[in-house]
């Protein structure tokens, strides 16, 4: 595959003449034609998708801090390896990993250290953060790395270079990417599945991704299938995205054992269980990893700049961040330093009236910050500011559970939510985990969002976890 | 810019509909069937129903009043209970013991088990079989449908004083001069003379029976639309009605002089109306996918049982409370597979 240096490989405008009539047939033939596949239950919900679908990723101009928190991941924060003062490049190494479940930081602009301190983070809890304050007037260039060709290097320097890079999953779980590459010992990995589902509501930038940076993209896919050595890739799509099936297909070379495939537009078509059941009809088992079923499951976006950086041995400085939602006066998709505020963000798209929630993610598992000082991080994919609701909607009657079964028919690992409910409100928390599985809910909002009944479902289950959690820990902690 | 900011935890989005909403448009399903007794009967009917709705209604207030609950009426579920209550009496019956059976239906059927939500059976239902067993005669008095006059005056039985026997309707139905008038519903012709009503007619409800339960045509509409709005699991009254004519089949099928044809079994009495409306009752049925069928099939074929065997005419109110008791069992059998499991949670 030949060396590229732009980000973006921009055809951007919307085709006119002959090609782009043939382009519209063939998304308009695979509307009629594609399958159907898809996993058991999930919901609808309204997506408003067509706010952003058709802009393209543009960049936006420097904040003038930025916000770099040492945890962005899962796993060990990483250690800052600069002091007060210094000066960066953009692109230098500004934090390492001393952990195997850890991640670098790189700098995402050419500046100097202001401070290395607490940062409010939409979870809530303050984290150790870099300061970084911006040199305007310097070259953004990234001057930092050096070009070599992962064709040419082994499993084990790929994945110590994924690692270098500072890649995590960009979908929004923020795992370290070099951890899933390796498979546990006795687990062979034969498929790797390439999610561009992007079923939360809203955010549109793996759309966007999938066909601005189609060559990274195919370049990340063929580097992570030499690390996991695996022998296919399968890029799984909604099909509320024809389009980039279509591009896909009509982009990848044949001689290349990657394929394009549709599956039906349903949330939570993108968490990674679905959509194994959906593209493989395999059933990743309770309480394990995708790894036992032989696959491994990477975010578009992700392998986009896995494609990027790798040949250039760069670390990840900037993401693909979909700004949207009924408060934006000008949503778009945006190339976004790792760091920026969510206030310059909402700043440079303007805000349209009173705002509500501004959430970080989409609005069905994203979390809403309690401050727009919260920096972008590496797992942000969307940025989506509502409207203040009104008071009635706040305060929604809960009325008692009225055994509709709703929630049994949007839960897409077929939980019992009614029953966990009224567990939960009688704090029976141990027979949740015991009896009806509690702990393979993974909190995608399917049964909160369909009860009648406005039972907080999602939270209550949260709650339950995490007591079931501590629990556990304290029982641990005195066996010891 | 982010003083007034929101959190919550997620998902953000909701669905809009909510309990209120779902009652209110099970309410509207009800209403054509109530304007059809109410044509059908007379003004007799339309006492019937505003007195057990009435009631059904005070009694809510009165028990959510002294449990401290606030206004529960604003869920609007108890007037589903009330119209449907006075939908299964017979529209003669005198308003008094009406009224006992929408408070018996309420207080004992729901208020006691904590009210909406914590019923283990369908309310209307508890305060029909209440009234069915304390007045035994007055519930199986029936009344020509379409008699003349039934919008100038009320049959005599309606007006009955309180904790008296009611007003003897013969005199009053022999002065409407009508032929052929037994006054029996074709459920019991058919049981003890063995003669079935032609099927258009109890199909389109030119028959007696209780004030709504006669038009399965138009029971059938009203429910379908309800189901076309996703307010009612259709899975409920399928399988009710299908458990009803395969157990009604092979009887036939020997002996077609005796036992009633599927298409009698499912025409005819108050099948229908409880099919659609109360074996349908999400509080009292199984939440489970496979839950539901057993329940519905459990349900239709106790109903076929009962009126082919039992001493009752009509079994479809003793099926359906067996069936809302045998419920939380039917859904702990039926518990879904978890996703990367093999067993049942």
């Amino acid at each position: 595959m030949k060396h590229q240096t732009a980000v973006l490989d921009s055809k951007l405008a919307p085709e006119a003449g002959l090609s782009g009539l043939v382009k519209r047939l063939n998304t308009g033939f695979l509307r009629l034609f594609h399958g159907h596949k898809t996993f058991d239950h999930g919901i609808y919900p309204v997506e408003h998708k067509e706010w952003t679908a058709d802009k393209p990723i543009r960049r936006l101009p420097f904040a003038d801090e930025l916000v770099i928190p040492l945890l962005q991941h899962k796993g060990r924060a990483a250690v800052p390896i600069v002091k007060v003062g210094q000066e960066v490049v953009r692109g230098e190494p500004i934090a390492h990993a001393d952990h195997f479940v850890s991640v670098p930081m790189h700098a995402p602009a050419t500046g100097v250290i202001r401070a290395i301190g607490l940062a409010p983070t939409a979870a809530g809890p303050k984290t150790q953060a870099i300061y970084l304050k911006v040199y305007h007037a310097a070259s953004q260039e990234v001057l930092y790395g050096e070009h070599r060709e992962p064709e040419r290097m082994s499993a084990k320097d790929i994945i110590q270079s994924i690692q270098d890079a500072g890649l995590v999953g960009l979908g929004g779980g923020a795992f370290p990417s070099h951890v899933k590459m390796h498979p546990p010992a006795g687990r062979v990995i034969h498929t790797l599945v390439v999610n561009g589902c992007e079923c939360e509501p809203y955010l549109t930038c793996d759309h966007r991704i999938m066909l601005e940076q189609t060559d990274a993209l195919l370049r990340g896919i063929m580097i992570a299938l030499k690390a996991t050595r695996a022998e296919r890739a399968i890029i799984g799509v909604e099909d509320n995205k024809l389009d980039a099936v279509a591009h896909l297909r009509a982009r990848i070379p044949k001689d290349l054992p990657i394929t394009a495939e549709a599956v039906q537009t349903k949330y939570p078509q993108g968490a990674e269980k679905m959509l194994i059941k959906a593209l493989l009809d395999l059933e990743v088992p309770a309480g394990g990893l995708t790894a036992d079923v032989g696959v491994a499951v990477f975010n578009v976006g992700t392998l986009a700049q896995m494609g990027e950086l790798l040949p250039n041995s760069q670390g990840l400085i900037e993401r693909v961040v979909t700004v949207s939602g009924p408060a934006v006066k000008r949503p778009g998709n945006f190339m976004v330093p790792i760091g920026t505020p969510i206030r310059f963000l909402l700043d440079q798209v303007g805000v349209d009236g009173e705002l509500g929630q501004v959430i970080l993610g989409g609005p069905m598992m994203g979390m809403a910050v309690a401050s727009l000082d919260v920096p972008v991080t590496k797992s942000v994919s969307g940025v989506v500011a509502l409207r203040p609701e009104p008071e009635d909607a706040v305060r929604r009657q809960v009325y008692p559970c009225i055994k509709c079964g709703e929630c049994l028919s949007a839960c897409p690992i077929s939980l019992n939510p009614s029953m966990l409910g009224e567990l939960a409100a009688a704090r029976e928390y141990a027979t949740m985990e015991e009896s009806f599985q509690l702990d393979q809910c993974f909190e995608c909002g399917c049964c909160a969002y369909v009860c009648p009944s406005n039972i907080p479902l999602t939270q209550y289950f949260r709650i339950a976890k995490s007591i079931n959690r501590d629990a556990k820990k304290h029982h641990e902690q005195k066996q010891h | 810019m982010d003083k007034g900011i929101e959190i919550r935890t997620s998902p953000h989005l909701k669905r809009v509909i909510s309990v209120d909403k779902i009652m209110r448009t099970v309410v509207l399903a009800l209403l054509p069937i109530c304007a059809f007794a109410v044509y059908q009967f007379g003004l007799s009917a339309l006492l019937l129903l505003l007195t057990t709705t009435g009631v059904a209604m005070w009694t809510e207030w009165f028990f959510a009043r002294l449990s401290g609950k606030g206004n529960t009426l604003a869920d609007w579920s108890v007037v589903i209970t009330g119209l449907l209550l006075g939908l299964t009496l017979p529209p003669g019956f005198p308003l008094w013991m009406a009224a006992v059976a929408a408070f018996v239906g309420v207080a004992l059927g729901k208020a006691l088990f904590g009210g909406l939500g914590y019923n283990v059976m369908n309310p209307a239902l508890v305060g029909r079989a209440f009234v069915q067993a304390a007045f035994p005669v007055a519930i199986t008095t029936w009344t020509p449908a379409f008699a003349p006059g039934r919008f100038m005056e009320l049959i005599p039985s309606t007006l009955t004083l309180p904790f008296m026997q009611p007003n003897p309707v013969k005199d009053w139905v022999a002065g409407l001069h009508l032929d052929g008038w037994s006054g029996a519903t074709p459920l019991a012709i058919q049981k003890f003379q063995h003669i079935e009503a032609p099927i258009a007619d109890a199909f389109s409800g030119m028959i007696a029976g209780s004030a709504g339960e006669t038009s399965a045509l138009l029971i059938l509409i009203c429910g379908l639309w309800l189901a076309w709005q996703r307010m009612l699991d259709w899975r409920i009254p399928v399988s009710v009605l299908a458990g009803a004519a395969l157990m009604a089949l092979p009887f036939w099928l020997m002996d077609s002089g005796h036992y009633p044809s599927p298409w009698f079994v499912l025409s005819s009495g108050g099948l229908m109306l409880a099919a659609w409306f109360m074996a349908s009752d999400m509080v009292a049925s199984p939440v489970t996918a496979r839950g539901v069928v057993i329940y519905g099939l459990f349900i239709g074929s106790l109903t076929v049982i009962i009126r082919l065997f039992g001493g009752l005419v009509e079994g479809v109110m003793y099926a359906i409370l067996l069936g809302n008791a045998l419920g939380p069992l039917i859904s702990s059998w039926t518990q879904p597979r978890v996703y990367g499991t093999s067993k049942k949670s």
